[in-house]
């Protein structure tokens, strides 16, 4: 028997489940511009392609997907899908589209663009980051591999239905099909673009692109003909590139600037927030972030385990987070807080010194002993990366640190017996979507550690890998909660190996205007970044 | 003259040749791998294989190289791994700004460095002297961020005269034209009031005062012309270095030239577009150079008995 989901009961629930975010109160107003700036250009729009926080929400906003989440929440809710059933065994999906969706170039959005557009995700030619996410569904291997080009798994037997075979049991399947990589894209305009769809985009989302100047500005206009009524709110935005976070925010403080997408500088931050008009600028949110320092259990010492749960005793993340003026949480385990799963009871290692003394003695080196702590060398990440040097040589432990650029920590972490501790900082983890599984696999499952893999403890326990297998089995929706217990031991059970020193959680920060209206939320989305379609203009 | 060009043109594409390798090389031996960085966190190591496959990053280094130069041969300088398009249209399309601005800061330099050197000149050993050579000993030393954000600040944050960043108006190019211009201005300062010196010195000036011509001709129709052989060398040459110096003024104003390309590029390790940027530097500075030879000939007959 199938279970089936409708549109309206899903949301009814979403709504029920979420509490009612303080901006519903206030109705958000229709139409106003607004201008962003952002440091570095935009890569691409492409959506089987982009892959930084910058362009994500942008590709969110342009294009649509059958699911999506409820704006400022981790709540997925239907979007293209007007309806899904999902078997019981959790092998079979099957989506209604909603009618009368149209791309941005003039035609109606079928059952086969769907098809099409994972296939491309998956197609090795396409070169997208994002293809590992759909492995579950059946021919995965067989496109990724080249010896395919169409996925035996996806089904458009008529212009309104999508069918989904799995291999596998996949519970986060609703939360890929709601990721960038699931955008839905019309093929003729892949192909009119010639290998330059990124630059220009067609799609069925919020927003069309108008205007894409290299180096300078794109300009968003609001789709009329999107398929959820009021939506967008703002007519239209514009998003300058180049520009310096410093020059940014002077540009907002004189009303030039609406958002000024890159946050504050650290050096400024204190001065902004202490500032009278301070408060009304800044947005911090809470972000499923994890920072966190390897242990490279492949490496000596910290093969053994009580040597690398000294070291989690060791390290004082009070200080840290005051190095970072705060603008983050000390962490205990590897999910961040707003993460389903997250064991609120779990007190971690606590910060003292004697104990990891202690215990590092019992491990075989009471005069400690030299390593290497590599991290990134831009702003504050040396600096934290030298707390934890100062908080390890007060056990004896003399870490030389060694700041890098990001691409060469990432290939040192990569290579097996090269890197015995590394901070993340700046390159760490944030969820793709809300669920645990998204913390596990390629950051401490047996998969990521691999050279060029991302696992960087290069940790790998066949019987935590087992647990989470079956974890991800658990599709049925309505076991959720329990799925979300039973990742949660996993990863306090992971802490007991000590793989990591769970640092912080980063807390996002970004400038807006006072004239911006909503909740902090829809500014630190946690699954867009930015929710263009959900902010508007106060009037 | 023919000759000298032809010559040029050799030696520039040998140098580019030259320039290619060596920028391969390095990248190559950067232990960053490409495919990793395009790839992302969340993909499968099969991903990343088949963007390695995709890229040609698993063919010998010579052959990727060879791939490359043909490419060049072709006018073909490859694709962006992160922007997935055309290398030399990224360039293109971001080379008229950086131009503009290394005209407007050419033209910044060469006037306030010509114009305190001849003032210093005729000055020599007083207050004004001292004055203007401390001003261009600063001017050389500072760093240009340092600079670029205290005319901001001043010009752009409390006076409000120009734009803070961006482009587009004449308005735009004002502060990022004079922070260019007044690091190089103090090299020209020095140097105008060497040669200044040195040509006031000369027989012909003594001849020319004992005429009773006026100090003000003497100096602009006799003195100045003699002196100004050097400078146009060095505008040359500053075409070449202006190319690599642009970056941190580009970053600082926003302003989207190919040197806010190259530190994004770097960043991403864009392997594709740092070699381009590189390469169009390079042939800049050729260019630079030849241009110097052959237009310093054409002012000074001297240079052509030779």
């Amino acid at each position: 028997m199938l279970k089936r989901w409708l549109r309206n009961t899903t949301m009814a629930t979403a709504l029920l489940i979420t509490p009612l975010p303080a901006w519903a109160q206030e109705t958000p107003q229709q139409g106003g511009d607004v201008l962003i700036t952002y440091k570095d250009d935009i890569a691409t729009l492409d959506p089987a392609v982009g892959y930084d926080w910058v362009n994500w929400s942008m590709i969110k906003s342009l294009y649509s997907r059958l699911m999506d989440y409820t704006p400022g929440t981790p709540d997925l809710i239907p979007s293209l899908a007007e309806t899904f059933d999902v078997s019981k065994d959790g092998l079979t999906y099957t989506f209604k589209l909603r009618k009368g969706v149209k791309f941005t170039n003039g035609r109606e959005l079928v059952a086969s663009d769907v098809k099409y557009s994972i296939e491309r995700a998956v197609n090795p030619k396409t070169q997208g980051p994002g293809a590992g996410f759909f492995s579950a569904i059946k021919g995965y291997e067989d496109v990724s591999g080249g010896k395919a080009t169409t996925l035996e798994g996806i089904e458009a037997p008529d212009a309104a239905t999508v069918i989904f075979h799995l291999s596998r049991a996949d519970a986060t399947f609703l939360h890929v099909l709601a990721i960038n990589f699931a955008s839905v894209v019309p093929q003729e305009a892949v192909e009119a673009a010639g290998g330059d769809f990124g630059k220009k985009p067609v799609g069925s989302g919020t927003f069309v692109l108008k205007e894409w100047t290299i180096g300078q500005r794109l300009v968003f206009e609001r789709n009329p003909d999107y398929f959820v009524k009021d939506m967008p709110h703002i007519n239209k935005f514009t998003v300058e590139v180049g520009q310096e976070p410093l020059v940014a925010l002077l540009r907002l403080q004189k009303g030039e600037v609406d958002i000024a997408g890159d946050g504050i500088p650290p050096a400024k931050f204190l001065e902004i927030k202490n500032s009278p008009a301070g408060a009304g600028m800044i947005v911090d949110g809470e972000q499923l972030h994890t920072g966190y320092v390897s242990l490279n259990t492949r490496i000596k010492p910290f093969d053994n385990v009580k040597v690398r749960q000294a070291v989690n005793m060791a390290v004082n993340k009070e200080r840290i987070t005051r190095i970072l003026n705060g603008r983050a949480t000390p962490a205990n385990q590897p999910l961040p807080p707003a993460m389903p799963g997250y064991d609120k009871s779990y007190t971690g290692y606590a910060y003292d010194v004697a104990k990891a003394k202690a215990l590092l003695a019992e491990a075989g080196f009471p005069d400690g002993f030299q390593t290497v702590l590599y991290s990134t060398n831009t702003d504050p990440q040396p600096r934290v990366a030298q707390a934890i040097q100062q908080d390890l040589a007060a056990i004896g432990v003399k870490a030389e640190v060694r700041a890098l650029a990001q691409s060469n920590v990432i290939a040192a972490g990569g290579t097996e017996g090269e890197a015995p501790m590394i901070w993340s900082g700046g390159m760490a983890w944030i969820a793709d979507f809300p669920d645990p599984s998204n913390f596990y696999g390629p950051i401490l499952g047996c998969s990521g550690a691999v050279s060029g893999g991302w696992n960087w403890s290069w940790y790998c326990n066949a019987d935590l890998d087992k647990r989470a297998t079956a974890a991800d089995s658990m599709s049925d929706p309505a076991k959720a909660t329990e799925r979300a217990a039973v990742w949660g031991k996993i990863f306090t059970d992971i802490m007991a190996d000590a793989p990591w020193i769970p640092v912080i959680n980063e807390r996002r920060v970004v400038a807006k205007s006072p004239r911006m209206g909503g909740s902090d939320k829809i500014y630190v989305d946690p699954t867009r970044v930015i929710n263009y379609d959900a902010i508007y203009v106060k009037q | 003259m023919a000759l000298l060009i032809m010559r040029r043109l050799v030696q520039t594409a040998l140098i580019l040749l030259g320039v290619a390798a060596i920028t391969f090389l390095l990248l190559y031996a950067l232990p960053a791998d490409p495919a990793r960085m395009i790839a992302g966190r969340s993909a499968t190591a099969q991903t990343v294989a088949n963007i390695r496959r995709e890229l040609g990053l698993d063919q010998p280094l010579l052959v990727q190289f060879w791939t490359y130069v043909q490419g060049i041969l072709q006018g073909n300088l490859g694709r962006s791994y992160a922007q997935k398009t055309d290398v030399g249209a990224l360039i293109l399309a971001r080379l008229p700004a950086t131009l503009i601005l290394m005209a407007a800061g050419i033209f910044v330099e060469v006037v306030l460095g010509l114009t305190l050197g001849v003032i210093a000149a005729l000055r020599r050993g007083g207050a004004v002297d001292r004055v203007v050579m401390m001003a261009s000993f600063v001017g050389v030393s500072a760093p240009q961020f340092v600079v670029a954000l205290l005319l901001l600040y001043v010009f752009a944050v409390t006076l409000g005269w120009f734009p803070m960043s961006g482009f587009g108006t004449a308005a735009h190019v004002v502060l990022p034209a004079a922070t260019l211009g007044i690091l190089g201005a103090g090299w020209y300062a020095r140097m105008v009031r060497s040669a200044m010196i040195d040509v006031l010195n000369q027989d012909y000036v003594r001849t020319a005062r004992a005429k009773g011509l006026s100090s003000a001709r003497i100096v602009l129709r006799h003195a100045l012309p003699n002196a100004l052989l050097p400078i146009i060398a060095m505008i040359g040459i500053d075409i070449g270095q202006f190319m690599g110096g642009v970056v941190v003024v580009e970053a600082v104003y926003g302003w989207p030239g190919i040197g806010q390309l190259a530190w994004q590029a770097i960043q991403q390790v864009d392997i594709p577009i740092i070699m381009g940027v590189t390469l169009v530097s390079a042939l800049a500075i050729v260019l630079g150079n030849l241009l110097a030879d052959i237009i310093a000939p054409l002012l000074d007959p001297r240079i052509r008995a030779r």
